[in-house]
């Protein structure tokens, strides 16, 4: 009969999948968010491993290179052959009718392009002291030469490799939103779990103190609490106060959310069939009612990750965030403050660019879980 | 514990009165009614007559505002079931379990099916070894028909009917007294509720049940109680065997509900009694008797007074004109 189709070990496989099992497989389904978890997964990587992929330290400058465009790489000799591909070093001309100095390519030389070359000293993950980076540049013997630089993305107004402080910056705006997620998400739980769960008045007191925290404008109430950081602290000092202001704001969102959820499944059949088994407030709350509205959370969270990495860029670029020494892209940003050099060096954006994408790909991973976190529909 | 027979669990003076800004209502007032020892007890009455809330202040799902719950325990002790404390309760608990309505809410969609049947042990054995568990699991899901082999699925997998069965399971596996089933079979298919309630009798003689059976569907009420008990705005209008009432109902409500059963024969004329208007606003319950609104026999005495519980003619009945009245039952013949 085809009417009643065999059941196969297919079947079964989904009867006894577990809610993330399901939302596991539901996810790869989702073509766009499976490609932005790699893509993210790929930005994280390169944040991890920065110093190594960075052919350039984060101060590393020349200042022969200021506000140069990316690098040219050639793939030809001169006469036409394809070669190993090589750069040349840039030289000062003096311009002989106006006077004027024009930096411009020293043709003498090539350096080719190489991988695994010593560069400026690090510690890979803090504990491995290396100096081989994954790319950089060799002279005609085949050893490391820093008198020419590769700037793939072009080099900003003190001649930095602005690939490589796109790396270093990566580690502190990738980071910091899952930081302040993470206290939002701590803060939002136990805050919305005990409204949710007492009610009354602490329900009302904790639901007024939201009202009044989300009415307050973000940028202003930045401003103001950013102010409030000392001026000469540590890089890691600066860091925790900028994610704690962010998280600020983050909590009262997922306060609400908790505490609606609290509220509808506390009166679900199945947590008081729990209860009336015996089984106690806190497993009843750590069993059934948090992995019921876990999923939610997730997305919820995943949806909000952009909002603290746009945060924290304009923070930065408005000179309330992080502050040099510090990096961040909002910090790389800065330097596009004045159309002039936005005109002169388009490639100062590139920043933005890695901005967007990590943002887009948060929302569009957020909406593949969205669409997975429930997965009996 | 308590014999066959012997009176087990005696609801006295319940009542529950649900109060938002400023407004009360009576969702139960005043019920009492005594429950034998294997014994099975139907409450039928229309939606919203306090039925269910009745049934759940009686396991205490919901705390009742006035009354008690008077419980035989297995040990022999009576005790107030309403009033323990969360100490005292702990050992009791167990013994007053509830099957729910709703086949899919009452189960976490998180858990297995083997986690679910075996909560209640984790919660009162937490020493209880792995193995014995799955064994006790595995028992009772053998006798409440459930395949053993599908324990590790989650309830997404299963139908209404065995879902059901996944949630009896649950409320047997501690060897309960009681059972309150509130509505343990409206959300089912006919054929499946046939199924649920031949499963729950077979049970019963089994494991020696005293159920507490809510339902608004009279047929099986009348299929499966030894008593009923009919609601009318929160208030147990009439209580007494189940085929007396049914066959010679002493109040105009029970004639009416009884009016209203579907006989499953084309010729058979049913005069049906509708009820005209709707149930009164339980927060803003009529004077007198609470039906007068709605009988057809009514008085001016019952739009004045209540009328007490009083027994007539081997049942309780809550109706001044209850001796009076020759009032038209169910006819089994026409079954």
């Amino acid at each position: 009969m085809a009417l009643f189709r065999k059941k196969t070990a297919r079947d079964e496989n989904y009867y006894m999948a577990s809610q993330w099992t399901l939302m596991w497989r539901k996810l790869q389904k989702h073509k766009l968010a499976k490609f932005s978890l790699i893509l993210l997964l790929v930005l994280y990587i390169g944040a991890l491993f920065a110093d190594f992929i960075a052919p350039y330290g984060l101060e590393e400058f020349s200042a022969l290179y200021k506000d140069t465009a990316p690098t040219k790489v050639y793939w030809k000799d001169e006469e036409g052959n394809f070669t190993r591909p090589y750069v040349h070093k840039l030289k000062k001309v003096n311009d002989k009718k106006t006077w004027t100095v024009i930096i411009t390519e020293d043709t003498s030389k090539k350096y080719y392009l190489d991988f695994f070359v010593e560069g400026v000293e690090y510690e890979l993950f803090g504990l491995i002291p290396t100096n081989i980076h994954l790319y950089g540049l060799v002279n005609e013997n085949g050893e490391a030469d820093q008198s020419a630089r590769i700037n793939i993305f072009g080099a900003d107004s003190a001649g930095r490799d602005i690939f490589s402080r796109i790396l270093f910056g990566s580690r502190v705006s990738l980071t910091i939103p899952f930081v302040s997620a993470a206290i939002s998400f701590v803060l939002g739980i136990l805050l919305g779990g005990i409204s949710g769960y007492f009610g009354g008045w602490v329900d009302n007191l904790i639901q007024r103190v939201i009202e009044v925290l989300s009415a307050i404008p973000s940028i202003p109430l930045w401003l103001a609490l950013s102010a409030a950081i000392p001026a000469d602290i540590s890089v890691s000092a600066m860091y925790l106060y900028i994610t704690i202001i962010l998280s600020f704001i983050g909590w009262t969102g997922l306060a609400r959310v908790v505490r609606g959820k609290f509220i509808a499944l506390r009166n679900e059949d199945f947590v008081t069939a729990a209860r009336l088994a015996g089984v106690s407030d806190f497993k009843i709350i750590t069993k059934h009612l948090v992995p019921g509205f876990l999923s939610y959370l997730i997305v919820n969270l995943t949806l909000g990750i952009p909002g603290s990495i746009l945060g924290e860029t304009s923070m930065s670029y408005l000179g309330l965030g992080m502050k040099s020494p510090a990096t961040s892209w909002g910090v790389l940003l800065k330097e596009t403050e004045d159309l002039v050099s936005v005109a002169r060096c388009p490639w100062k954006m590139i920043p933005l660019i890695f901005v967007v994408i990590t943002v887009l790909a948060f929302n569009f991973l957020g909406d593949g879980l969205r669409d997975a976190a429930d997965p009996y529909k | 514990m308590a014999d066959k027979g012997e009176v087990i669990l005696k609801v006295k003076n319940v009542s529950k009165v649900f109060s938002s800004k400023g407004i009360n209502v009576r969702a139960v007032t005043n019920v009492s009614f005594d429950v034998k020892k294997g014994e099975t007890i139907g409450i039928v009455g229309e939606s919203g007559c306090g039925k269910t809330t009745l049934g759940r202040c009686i396991v205490r799902a919901i705390e009742a505002s006035e009354g008690e719950v008077l419980y035989k325990t297995l040990e022999g002790r009576e005790v107030n079931f309403l009033t323990l404390d969360k100490k005292q309760m702990k050992p009791i608990r167990k013994e007053i379990q509830m099957i729910f309505q709703d086949p899919y809410s009452s189960l976490d969609p998180r858990m297995t099916v083997l986690d679910i049947v075996a909560e209640p042990i984790r919660a009162n054995y937490p020493k209880m070894p792995k193995k014995e568990r799955e064994e006790l699991v595995k028992d009772i899901a053998e006798k409440v028909g459930l395949n053993t082999t599908y324990l590790m699925r989650y309830p997404h997998a299963f139908s209404g009917g065995q879902r059901q069965r996944i949630g009896i399971a649950r409320a047997l596996i501690l060897k309960p007294q009681v059972i309150v089933c509130d509505e343990a079979v409206s959300a089912l298919d006919v054929s499946i509720q046939a199924q649920i309630i031949n499963l729950l009798k077979d049970l019963q003689r089994e494991m020696d049940l005293t159920y507490i059976f809510i339902s608004h569907d009279l047929s099986v009420v009348e299929h499966i109680s030894d008593k009923v008990g009919v609601m009318y705005l929160g208030r147990m209008v009439e209580f007494g065997e189940t085929e007396k009432l049914f066959s010679s109902p002493r109040h105009p409500y029970t004639e009416a509900l009884l009016s209203a059963v579907p006989v499953a024969d084309p010729d058979v004329k049913m005069e049906r009694i509708p009820l005209q208007g709707e149930i009164p606003n339980p927060a803003n319950p009529p004077s007198g008797c609470y039906f007068h609104t709605r009988c057809r026999y009514c008085t001016k005495k019952c739009t004045e007074v209540a009328p007490e519980l009083t027994e007539v003619d081997g049942r309780m009945v809550a109706c001044h004109r209850a001796e009076e009245l020759s009032l038209r039952g169910f006819d089994y013949s026409k079954m």
